[in-house]
């Protein structure tokens, strides 16, 4: 009863293309708000949780475990353990690319390598594919590349790098 | 609670490029689903429908869009938990039933992957943090490949060990009449396949797929009326957890432990281990069946790559694990193959899986899917 068509029977069938028209402009909130005026100053914002002393980056302005009020901003080290790497040969569109993109999760200081949940970031990180696929780099102890010209934004770092 | 049964299911090839349209793919499902239960569309009472994104189908609001498949004058709803949904779906049909409001409910779960352009991977670029994440370019590949690495790493495991998931998958798949990647493949053939996202090549990933399926879920009486072979959800659970995965470890799946710690608990299962006796783990790609089992508790952290090894989830070993072939094997049309993993379980308990039948007797089967941003898991305990 199902038609499965390959590539080119789609052409024998009518098909329509639609190109959906949405813009959004999203308000930051508070929380993320500070963080990234952090960013655009140099500093790495987190917001901390006094009962449980969890430390939120990016911030948040409730502790999600003990479901309270966070009560504190605080400057965390904009250097940390990358966890895990990887590198991508795709685009977003999934198009292919030549020079791979290396990205990973960074877990920052203060924290301590048994922490199930800590300060952490998702960015990019400045080493070379056979660093990410010998796996060398994971556990590595990096810090972060500031640009000098910053608006407030996450690509205000341009990537993590080891020292 | 009422005790609640399953007595019907149905689903359509999973195929990329489908000419039926996402309602006509709903309404096939639903129409063999209904057949094997031996009822008609007015006999049901209340309809769950399960889709993941609206994106991909290129509409707003697809319960309503996909009610037309049964559910018109009825009462309907419809879940969504990111690929969690399919189990979701079968999840939600059973409180319907369990909570006394309704007697026979008709569960449905679509996607349609292939219209998207250029590639349903763009879809996904809207579920990332739209200020924190999304301006460094993410495609959704890279969040699986980070957490495989990352499991890699903790545990020592390596690739050649992963690839062995989409091997078996593959080749389970053979035994699957609707599956879309059936194939007798090698660990050689996944290691030698396009790199993606490094570690993740493409045989370690499920493909775009479309299609549907259904379920009729319903109460004792009427099981016990209608078959003789009936098969009851003992157990679900489902938990979300937060979305500051970059802030979390990401080696093992906390979100699906808590799930798995309530279907498990209702079940009355004290040890995973030795009590189930086939599973249908979520898997996307294929280090996340690895990560599923030992979610499940039924390998422990690390030790999943092993048991496979071992030939333990082989089709013929003591704990089958995706005998269906899988998101893998069988296509990933993603809600579809949720509640395709919950039927594949339905099917091997009351011994009409055909050639994917496993090859012990089995009491005890598990179905579990995951979704959103590594947040949301879904699990489903059946028995005979």
């Amino acid at each position: 009863m199902e038609n499965p068509l390959k590539e080119e029977e789609l052409k024998d069938h009518i098909t329509i293309s639609y190109k959906p028209f949405a813009k959004y402009e999203y308000s930051a909130g508070q929380a993320i708000s500070k963080y990234l005026e952090g960013l655009k100053e140099g500093k790495i914002i987190g917001r901390k949780c006094n009962k449980c002393g969890r430390v939120y980056v990016p911030p948040k302005m409730y502790c999600e475990d003990c479901f309270r009020p966070t009560d504190e901003w605080v400057e965390v080290k904009d250097e940390g353990i990358v966890e895990t790497a990887v590198a991508s040969f795709i685009s977003w569109t999934r198009e292919k690319i030549e020079e791979p993109e290396i990205v990973g999760t960074i877990r920052l200081f203060p924290s301590k390598e048994n922490d199930y949940v800590f300060p952490g970031v998702f960015h990019r990180i400045c080493c070379s594919y056979e660093e990410v696929k010998n796996m060398s780099i994971i556990g590595k102890r990096v810090k972060a590349v500031w640009k000098s010209q910053r608006k407030g934004d996450v690509n205000d770092i341009e990537c993590f790098k080891v020292i | 609670m009422r005790k609640v049964g399953v007595i019907g299911a149905g689903l359509t090839l999973f195929r990329r490029r489908m000419l039926e349209t996402p309602q006509e793919l709903a309404y096939i499902a639903a129409s063999r689903a209904l057949d094997e239960a031996g009822l008609e569309l007015k006999d049901i009472d209340c309809v769950v429908i399960g889709s993941a994104p609206d994106a991909f189908d290129g509409v707003h609001m697809k319960g309503e869009y996909l009610a037309k498949a049964g559910g018109e004058k009825k009462m309907v709803s419809r879940v969504y938990v990111g690929g969690a949904t399919g189990v979701m779906t079968a999840i939600s049909a059973w409180y319907h039933v369990a909570s006394g409001l309704c007697e026979k409910v008709l569960a449905i779960a679509e996607e349609k992957m292939s219209p998207a352009r250029p590639h349903p991977q763009s879809v996904f670029k809207y579920i990332w943090d739209p200020i924190t994440e999304k301006p460094l370019n993410p495609n959704l590949i890279w969040i699986f490949a980070m957490e495989m690495h990352r499991y890699m790493a903790k545990y020592g495991i390596r690739k050649e060990e992963i690839a062995l998931v989409s091997v078996k998958n593959k080749r389970n798949a053979m035994n699957n009449p609707y599956a879309q990647l059936p194939g007798n493949i090698t660990v050689d053939d996944v290691l030698k396949s396009e790199v993606l996202v490094w570690p993740v090549q493409l045989l370690d990933v499920s493909p775009t797929s479309d299609g549907a399926a259904a379920m009729v879920v319903a109460t004792e009486d009427v099981v016990r009326r209608y078959t003789d072979t009936p098969v009851w959800i003992e157990g679900v659970g489902w938990t979300l957890d937060n979305t500051s995965w970059p802030g979390r470890e990401l080696a093992y799946p906390r979100y699906l432990e808590n799930a798995a710690r309530m279907a498990y608990k209702m079940a009355k299962i004290e040890r995973p281990y030795k009590e189930i006796d086939v599973v249908e783990p979520y898997d996307p790609f294929d280090y996340k069946e690895l990560h599923h089992l030992e979610g499940l508790m039924i390998a422990k952290k690390g030790e999943a790559p092993t048991l496979l090894k071992e030939g333990v989830f082989d089709i013929d070993g003591d704990i089958p694990s995706s005998p269906s072939g899988g998101l893998l094997g069988v296509g990933n049309p993603i809600a579809a193959a949720g509640l395709m993993k919950t039927i594949s379980i339905y099917w091997q308990l009351k011994g009409i899986a055909g050639k994917m039948q496993v090859k012990k007797p089995v009491h005890t089967g598990v179905a579990q899917a995951w979704g959103d941003l590594m947040q949301a898991s879904t699990v489903i305990v059946m028995r005979n």
